[in-house]
């Protein structure tokens, strides 16, 4: 059925899903949200190495922005504590501001750099903030390759 | 000649696996067994009831008028605490889509090598290093994801939760990383009103035991002996938790690392996530940012099902809508899908949650549509 479900998707559409690449958390400084910014094999033909670092380290940095321990974070507890945390239902929290930030910052890159070379970034809040996924595109028009729904499709030996 | 698949919207929490129950259309999230906590609800509001009617217009007349108002905003913030601890998503983990666990088997399967049949294949084990000390990640098999550093799966609600500290069936809900601090205030807000009733009370009885004896005090405000019974049980308890919950916030440790003895004893000193100082820690649990839920419970998504009679095997001819299925397409569309976006070579599932129904020709909903799902008829020919 898959194969199938993958001769109709090539006769409509130019791409197809080849394979799927997960960024793990790196763990090293702790239990914040951070990336590895190791790069993955699957990726060296189609994206270079720096932007990929500069995309990973960027949203990084924007974690740690969105959970930064500091003057104004203290602010937002004691503040939020008095009001016994009703506040939160009509003002939207530090980290909810950074959220959305990435969501922007992550569809601009797709919008210019990831998507022009047939690659897809899905926000890791979608897959509980435990791996960036990046979703590897194949031109139907180069080889009838891979039949990509399913990811081990051995393309890559590990 | 013709298929028909009846795709309707539904809210994300409908299709949650694990054995939460959710109310108010996804905006409440509670364990299964909720006895415990109408028992809770019942005990705060049934003793405060009787407070208010007792001992307030005395207390409020001979001492001072104080002394029920500070009680009322004592017991509002006891119930703030309460349901926000009760409500609200611990940090449940989501559980890894197909292609996800699929790459982690791959990863363990590359990392393991060959296992000759008939032996037993090695723990799945990630060690990584925290702050220079090496922490085992343990890989669950539920959720098919290698738990990330503090969280564990709680087999009374079946998700893993992000920093476990206990599933507490008088909150009837896990204490996770998003509600740990929720649920120290209110332990430590009801310890204080459980001393505050339990000291008016004494005060009160004592107060009119002058003027009129002690046996007619009590038959003229019986709901006293009541609440004094319950206080003095509540009291002991309450005090109890909250000083051994503010001996975990001061060394950075969950409930669920001290039972398991795993930065005691001979690991004495190597917790790898505590400043080492209490006031940094307590700063960190207490005053730390609040993190966003991961689960989306109220998002909207695409369910797929077969309408009734005519089908005949699988749709499988031009029909993008009935193809793309949840469980066969990697990427979920819902809100956060930036589907405005049109990658030179995108496939059709990025365009799939807005636009649900073909150019071809449409008929009359087969099932009566449900109060806030769409239904759309896409048909063959």
């Amino acid at each position: 059925m898959a194969t199938e479900f993958h001769n109709l998707q090539e006769l409509r559409h130019s791409a197809s899903l080849a394979n799927k690449v997960f960024i793990q958390r790196d763990y090293s400084e702790g239990t914040t949200c951070k990336f590895q910014t190791k790069f993955p094999s699957e990726l060296e033909s189609r994206i270079e190495l720096t932007l990929f670092e500069e995309t990973v380290k960027t949203l990084n940095n924007f974690y740690a922005e969105a959970e930064k321990i500091g003057g104004q974070s203290y602010l937002e507890g004691c503040l939020a504590c008095a009001t016994a945390y009703l506040i939160f239902l009509c003002m939207e929290t530090r980290y909810e501001k950074v959220l959305k930030k990435i969501a922007k910052y992550i569809q601009e890159q797709n919008e210019k750099i990831y998507a022009p070379r047939g690659l897809l970034i899905t926000d890791p809040i979608e897959r509980g903030m435990r791996v960036i996924e990046i979703s590897i595109y194949e031109d139907r028009g180069s080889s009838g390759s891979s039949s990509g729904s399913s990811s081990v499709s051995g393309s890559t030996a590990r | 000649m013709s298929a028909v698949m009846i795709t309707r919207k539904v809210r994300k929490w409908e299709k949650l696996p694990g054995k939460n129950t959710f109310c108010c259309d996804g905006r409440v999230m509670m364990a299964r067994q909720k006895g415990i906590f109408y028992l809770t609800l019942f005990l705060i509001i049934g003793t405060c009831s009787l407070f208010f009617a007792f001992e307030c217009p005395y207390l409020a007349v001979h001492l001072s008028p104080a002394i029920p108002v500070f009680a009322v905003l004592l017991f509002l913030f006891v119930m703030a605490m309460l349901l926000r601890t009760s409500f609200s998503d611990p940090g449940v983990l989501p559980r890894a889509l197909p292609e996800e666990a699929n790459f982690i088997e791959m990863e363990i399967e590359a990392a393991n090598g060959n296992v000759p049949s008939g032996q037993r294949a090695p723990p799945r084990i990630r060690n990584v290093q925290i702050n220079n000390q090496i922490v085992k990640l343990k890989y669950c098999y539920t959720c098919k994801i290698f738990r990330p550093p503090r969280a564990s799966h709680c087999s009374i609600c079946d998700n893993c939760v992000d920093r476990f500290d206990h599933h507490c069936p008088w909150v009837g809900n896990c204490v996770g990383k998003r509600n740990y601090r929720y649920f120290y205030l209110f332990t430590l807000t009801l310890s204080l009103l459980t001393i505050y009733i339990f000291a008016f009370n004494i005060v009160h009885v004592v107060m009119r035991s002058v003027d009129q004896g002690f046996l007619n005090t009590l038959k003229e405000t019986p709901g006293t002996v009541l609440e004094v019974l319950v206080c003095f049980f509540t009291l002991w308890s309450m005090v109890g938790l909250t000083g051994f919950h503010t001996y975990l916030i001061s060394l950075n440790q969950t409930t669920n690392e001290d039972i398991k003895g795993s930065w005691s004893g001979k690991n004495r000193g190597q917790n790898p996530y505590s400043h080492k100082n209490i006031i940094k820690n307590c700063c960190e649990v207490l005053c730390g940012p609040t993190y966003p839920s991961v689960l989306d419970r109220r998002g909207l998504m695409q369910e797929d099902s077969p309408a009734a009679a005519n089908s005949e095997g699988p749709c499988s001819f031009d029909n993008p809508v009935a193809q793309t299925t949840k469980t066969t397409a990697p990427l979920i569309p819902n809100e956060h899908t930036p589907d405005d976006i049109k990658p030179s070579i995108a496939a059709e599932k990025s365009s799939g949650p807005k636009d649900d129904q073909p150019p071809a020709a449409m008929q009359p909903p087969l099932a009566s549509p449900e109060t806030d799902a769409e239904t759309s008829i896409a048909k063959n020919q």
